[in-house]
């Protein structure tokens, strides 16, 4: 009788360990990338929280989020360190976040793909497995997206993406680009997937990083639920606001 | 009960299988599904009909070789209970019900239903022991262990390597099997001597075969010993560990 094999899902270490620092050797396992996705995914989630919140100066005026922002680009950390030097610090640790975690994604998920080569040929019924879990590719996919349309947008104020934009003004410029309604309608999608992503990503990180207590467990989806709303809540209201005319 | 079923047939390895309905009339509904099968394929044969291959051996949910999806479930849809041990009167009758093997690179498919589950074994074979004689059953007595932590190992000793883990995962990763094996023996003081050896070799060999872990659950709902995902966590915690405390024998 032939004889089937287990086909591998590896993708062979590049050899000669020992010579690679402990924390690269970690990297190169599944089970170390899952780690660097938990963690850069802590600080991304740090980011979006504390960019919520800031971005609820918008409500006090135009002068409270135009001296808020100025305040980010020069004021961090000044005068101990130069001005935007605190801003670059944290730009940096963001993208380094991001490339990890995009990264180790995308080797996962090829790695799932090979564990996988053909799937069920009837239909398969799921019992825990939930909507935003089976779609964390898809929505890690459309915020990564909408980074980039929202840097053009906002930050660097791209000619084609915002021919309003100015230097500096932060509120007229949020004003002027919110008021189209395909882009408020891109930005309230994007962060209903940003709304799934974080919501399976904050109950999954505690178990990828072991922070696991049979006492504490029952809280997880607790926490996941209500930092998302939370978060989420308070960025689709910027759109909504702009378009309703409360902010504008 | 008259039930219709859609069967998974694969001559074998290599060809293509497809599904083949058979119809499954006059079966008990105390019977097992298993039994239900073997009623099937003695009308196949008397038939000189080539006979349903599908794996068993206990029949009573302990050696964990029956595993197979009913209607996209692993195990079929009655929790905590391996597919010997499924009855039919789980089912209505004129039920149609769908069967097929495994999936997964790890798992490939032997015959119908039948898949080899051997990188099951390998692990195993990484580390799935306590290298030292640590006695005779009388000699377990002589170790002190608090109560929780026995039931804990127990609970991860509980495993019998199914498969069905594998199976349910859209990942197709097999991490609820190996910290189910790592736990039952790293809790206990015979083997957390080698815990951090025993988990680094273990876990190696665990993701040659498989997919990576990503959360969902889906494992602890169809493992047929309800084995808690709460040991993926120990073992991820583990895992790091073991890297950093083994970095210099690497
Ligand atoms: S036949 Fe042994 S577990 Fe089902």
């Amino acid at each position: 009788m032939a004889t089937a094999s287990p086909a591998t899902t590896a993708t062979p270490p590049p050899q000669a360990p020992g010579q690679v620092p402990w924390i690269v050797q970690l990297y190169g396992t599944a089970l170390g990338k899952k780690y660097a996705m938990a963690i850069s995914g802590i600080l991304g989630l740090g980011y979006i929280v504390a960019h919520m919140v800031g971005n609820l100066k918008m409500y006090f005026g135009a002068e409270s989020i135009d001296g808020y922002s100025e305040w980010l680009r020069e004021g961090l950390l000044y005068p101990i360190l130069p001005h935007t030097v605190m801003l670059w610090i944290l730009r940096l640790g963001l993208i380094a976040a991001l490339v990890v975690h995009v990264h180790a994604a995308y080797a996962l998920t090829v790695m799932n793909r090979r564990a996988r080569p053909t799937g069920y040929q009837s239909e398969r019924h799921y019992v825990a497995a939930d909507f935003a879990s089976r779609t964390m590719r898809w929505t890690g996919v459309i915020v990564l997206l909408f980074i980039a349309f929202h840097l053009a947008d906002l930050t660097w104020g791209v000619e084609a993406v915002n021919p309003a934009w100015e230097e500096g003004a932060a509120y007229a410029n949020l004003v002027a680009s919110l008021s189209r309604p395909p882009v408020a309608a891109f930005y309230l999608l994007a962060n209903l997937a940003l709304g799934l992503h974080i919501y399976h990503g904050i109950w999954s990180l505690f178990q990828t990083l072991g922070w696991n207590n049979r006492r504490f467990n029952s809280y997880r989806r607790s926490l996941a639920i209500g930092v998302t709303v939370v978060v989420i809540g308070g960025n689709l209201s910027f759109p909504i606001a702009v378009l309703t005319g409360v902010v504008g | 009960m008259n039930l219709t079923l859609q069967v998974w047939r694969q001559a074998g390895p290599d060809v293509p299988g497809s599904f083949a309905t058979y119809e499954a009339t006059d079966i008990s509904a105390d019977a097992s599904f298993l039994e239900m099968l073997d009623l099937v394929n003695e009308r196949l044969v008397l038939d000189g009909d080539e006979p349903i291959e599908f794996s068993h051996d206990c029949r009573e949910g302990i050696c964990g070789s029956c595993g197979v999806m009913i209607n996209g479930v692993p195990h079929g849809p009655q929790r905590g209970t391996a597919t010997c041990q499924l009855h039919m009167r789980t089912f209505a009758d004129g039920d149609e019900i769908v069967i097929e093997p495994w999936r997964a690179s790890g798992f490939p498919i032997v015959k119908d239903l039948v898949v080899d589950r051997s990188p099951f074994d390998e692990i195993i074979q990484a580390g799935g022991y306590v290298t030292v004689d640590t006695g005779q059953a009388q000699d377990a007595n002589l170790t002190q262990i608090p109560k929780e932590t026995a039931d804990l190992a127990m609970d991860a000793a509980a495993c019998i390597g199914c498969g069905a883990c594998v199976a349910a995962c859209p990942n197709g990763a097999a991490q609820l099997f190996t910290s189910a094996k790592l736990a039952h023996l790293n809790l206990l003081p015979q083997g957390d001597a080698e815990r951090y050896e025993r988990t680094e070799s273990m876990v190696g060999v665990m993701e040659s075969y498989f997919g990576s872990c990503t959360n969902m659950g889906e494992c602890e709902t169809a493992c047929p010993k309800e084995i808690s995902i709460d040991f993926i966590a120990m073992m991820n915690k583990d895992y790091v560990k073991a890297k950093f405390r083994n970095r210099r024998s690497a």
